[in-house]
């Protein structure tokens, strides 16, 4: 790289293609921004899942079939498994970015992560009631 | 403990190489020593021609920053026993252009702070027999741990982002802008915003934390940046609902 500064020659350093393997962060943020792909597939397939239920018993019947078959749970497991971990990071992660306040002092970032925690735990409790309950 | 430890430094003599090589020294092993002592030893007894940054040896200059054993690190506040037995790799901070051995280019970074207007911004000055303009110690606290920044650059080398894209703002300048955005002095966010809320700029950032976790002072530029990022969002919206309210 030529210098417009007076230096002889400046060395610009390249960026490796697996740079992300080079440290754990880098691997969990990488793992991270890719758990959006599964967070996403799972919205589209509980949106398979209400369609199949509005269009009738058959139809729900074959839903189920097919989610059954031995990829599609592989499939949902994994996806499973990234919607948690985006859910952690997520709560995680909330503190550092969103100040509360109330009455003017600034709530702790460890009880709004709880607080988030509490709200996660409830909404999965009341819906885990609705389907098996 | 042994009695001396080996330094493998980075050397880049642009008149007689095209890449940087690695030479190894041997130095002293002291309880007492840090990274720095040990390439001030280089200097001094073993090769005269090492280049690197240092002056104040106390964690306040922000001018000896290097990548020791792949990290980001002040070598005066990095002690070589950490290392025992060795070898230490001490490289120049990543991310940056290398001017020679351990030297980086940082006049990246130097427009780019300009740019935040790190300064206070005040739209009246109040009479000088009105005083100061005081605060109270929860106004303080809001901005204080920004204002610890040295500009090491740690923080920039540690940021994938601004290795694959050197067009982002990165941590610090943000870090810097919310600094001032922060302070109950300054009327100056508006004049900010256009810089930070561009796609180069807080919007650039992916939330790695790798400089929060880098940072010598404790500064947290990826909560700064995410902060702002909140900020940004509720201008936008604010401007598209109430256009005749803005600025």
């Amino acid at each position: 790289m030529s210098s417009q500064l007076g230096y002889a020659r400046l060395y610009k350093p390249k960026v490796r293609l697996l740079w992300w393997l080079s440290r754990r962060s880098y691997l969990l943020f990488v793992l991270r921004e890719l758990s959006s792909v599964f967070v996403a597939w799972t919205v589209v397939y509980l949106l398979l899942l209400v369609r199949a239920v509005s269009q009738g018993e058959a139809e729900y019947e074959r839903f189920l079939h097919r989610a059954a078959s031995p990829w599609l749970v592989v499939l949902n497991v994994v996806a499973l498994a990234f919607v948690l971990f985006h859910a952690i990071t997520f709560v995680n992660l909330t503190p550092q970015a969103m100040v509360l306040r109330v009455r003017g002092r600034r709530v702790p970032g460890r009880l709004l992560a709880v607080s988030l925690y509490l709200a996660l735990f409830v909404v999965s409790a009341f819906l885990a009631w609705l389907v098996v309950g | 403990m042994p009695d001396q430890i080996t330094l493998r430094v980075a050397r880049y003599r642009p008149e007689q190489e095209e890449e940087p090589t690695f030479d190894e020294y041997d130095v002293p092993l002291r309880k007492d020593w840090v990274v720095l002592d040990g390439l001030n030893y280089i200097k001094d007894e073993l090769d005269g021609t090492l280049s690197y940054r240092w002056s104040c040896r106390m964690g306040i200059c922000g001018s000896c920053g290097a990548t020791v054993n792949g990290e980001p690190k002040l070598t005066c506040a990095t002690f070589l026993t950490a290392y025992a037995p060795g070898p230490v790799s001490i490289e120049p901070l990543a991310n940056f252009p290398i001017i020679r051995d351990l030297v980086v280019e940082l006049t990246d970074f130097m427009n780019k702070l300009g740019k935040v207007k790190p300064w206070l911004i005040r739209e009246e000055e109040q009479p000088i027999e009105d005083g100061e303009y005081l605060q109270t110690p929860e106004q303080l606290d809001e901005y204080k741990q920004f204002s610890m920044c040295i500009n090491c650059m740690l923080c920039y080398s540690a940021c994938p982002v601004y290795g694959l894209d050197s067009n982002f703002l990165g941590p610090a300048a943000i870090a810097l802008a919310q600094r001032y955005n922060f302070d109950s002095r300054d009327d100056g966010e508006h004049e900010r915003l256009t810089v930070l809320s561009q796609p180069e700029g807080i919007w650039g950032c992916t939330y790695v934390g790798e400089c929060s976790r880098a940072c010598p002072k404790g500064v947290d530029p990826a909560g700064a940046i995410q902060r702002y990022k909140l900020t940004a969002a509720m201008a936008a919206v604010k401007s598209l609902l109430m256009p005749w309210g803005q600025r």
